[in-house]
């Protein structure tokens, strides 16, 4: 192995472990810790990483702070975003159950996804719980919500209002799923 | 011609009808276009020279920053509209209300690539816990130090709890109720407005029992149990009973009003000096 190899073969394990194991609250890194650890060139490293993880259907997944730059990154917004490992392709609808989720709970985290995005990002509490007793049990409503505000899909504020949190940022295409949402023929 | 004293005045109406047009829009209960910019902020710049009391310095600039608020969603909702995300929300709505649970998940499956995390003991967590291994005393010690008291057990009857304070001789809602019932008769009692002076509610006897009544007050505004009226130019602040009980939640964004009791205030109230 030539030492050019060697040197990211090396970075790139690292690079791995940084990703897949979880140190702080929240998983995956930020790009100044990856920067910190793997040396300036960390963009690279990721970028060989996700070559590789390509292959198990996984990628690196980069979420800026606010929204997505139009042109290329900057090495600061570089390092204020976080990294993280996630699905590249989709989950077959009998997965999700794998990875412990009802469909019920499923279905009312899209419904209150999708509602919130139709809100511009912010809705009151009780509206999301309104449209979900249609369809889940009242008992059940308030418990998911607080569900998924504890997995990092939603926050919420000391006025009871709703907005998305970095989970929704770093798993969900919200673009994709408001198109296919408009296109369904419900 | 006006007088000036008579334009002045009509200058301090028209600010404070700016301010209430905005609050409505800042509540997002109304649409930020419906507001024009230009026409207000002619309306300000007209009166402005007219202002040398800081009162009404205040007033301007109290008017100047809803006005920004307003700016602010308006660019908002530009912005907002600008991007590849907006989609009639009305629209959205209906489909997401038509659409079954499997439906959903099959789209949402479509959009959602979930991380991929493990979670496992660091090193940072393994040295700390050797660290406290080491600190540990071992069981024999450990258990010849804690020797509890023989106590007798026995019974206790509700009497005794409540005087011990473990339990309360009425539930909290029955408290606030009869609270809420004591407002609205001294209401009836002393004001011919429906409203009564915040201190003059709150105000007691000893210092403790007024902390006590202002506590009690702050759940009868959050529980929509009553409303406050803050004037704060006069420096005034009244409390008004509803008949019934109002949930505001949801329909209104909530505020948090902080009013001070300190012993100083309690004092001057007592002496008659706070109104």
């Amino acid at each position: 192995m030539s030492r050019r190899k060697a040197y990211y073969a090396n970075k790139i394990k690292r690079a791995a472990h940084l990703l897949f194991y979880r140190r702080h609250r929240k998983p995956g890194a930020k790009g100044w810790e990856l920067r910190k650890a793997l040396g300036s060139d960390y963009p690279k490293v990721l970028k060989i990483l996700d070559k590789y993880l390509k292959a198990l259907d996984l990628q690196v997944k980069m979420v800026f702070e606010e929204a997505k730059p139009a042109e290329k990154p900057t090495l600061e917004e570089l390092d204020k975003a976080r990294f993280y490992i996630t699905l590249r392709g989709e989950l077959t609808s009998k997965e999700p159950k794998m990875i412990g989720w009802r469909i019920d709970d499923l279905a009312g985290l899209a419904i209150t996804i999708a509602y919130v995005i139709s809100k511009k990002g912010k809705t009151s509490r009780k509206e999301v719980e309104e449209l979900l007793r249609d369809k889940l049990p009242g008992w059940k409503v308030g418990l998911n919500i607080d569900r998924y505000i504890h997995y990092g899909y939603l926050t919420q504020d000391e006025n009871e209002q709703l907005y998305l949190d970095w989970r929704v940022r770093a798993e969900v295409d919200q673009k994709t799923l408001i198109d296919l949402l408009l296109s369904t023929e419900a | 011609m006006q007088s000036k004293r008579t334009r002045k005045k009509l200058g301090r109406e028209k600010l404070q009808g700016i301010i209430e047009l905005c609050k409505p829009v800042e509540e997002r209960s109304l649409d930020p276009f419906l507001i024009d910019i230009d026409e207000v902020i002619s309306i300000i710049r007209e009166y402005f020279p007219e202002w040398k009391l800081p009162e009404d310095l205040c007033l301007d600039a109290e008017t100047v920053h809803h006005l920004a608020s307003v700016i602010k969603l308006q660019s908002e909702w530009v912005k907002h509209r600008s991007t590849s995300l907006y989609t009639d929300p009305f629209l959205l709505e209906e489909k997401l209300t038509r659409v079954s649970k499997e439906e959903i998940v099959e789209i949402f499956l479509k959009a959602w690539h979930p991380t991929v995390e493990l979670e496992q003991i660091s090193l940072h967590s393994l040295a700390e816990a050797t660290r406290y291994w080491k600190g540990l005393l071992p069981l024999d010690e450990r258990w010849k130090a804690i020797s509890p008291e023989k106590i007798e057990t026995g019974l206790a009857t509700r009497e005794e709890l409540i005087r011990q304070r473990i339990l309360r001789d009425k539930t909290f809602s029955e408290e606030l109720e009869n609270f809420w019932q004591g407002l609205k008769k001294m209401v009836e009692e002393k004001s011919e407005n429906g409203k009564i002076r915040y201190w003059d509610f709150v105000g007691a006897e000893t210092y403790e029992e007024t902390v006590h009544r202002a506590f009690m007050t702050s759940f009868l505004v959050t529980y929509g149990y009553a409303t406050l009226e803050i004037y704060p130019l006069e420096e005034e602040n009244f409390i008004k009973p509803y008949e019934k009980p109002v949930t505001k939640i949801g329909k209104k964004q909530l505020v948090s009003i902080p009013i001070a009791i300190t012993v100083e205030d309690w004092t001057k109230w007592k002496r008659g000096e706070l109104k």
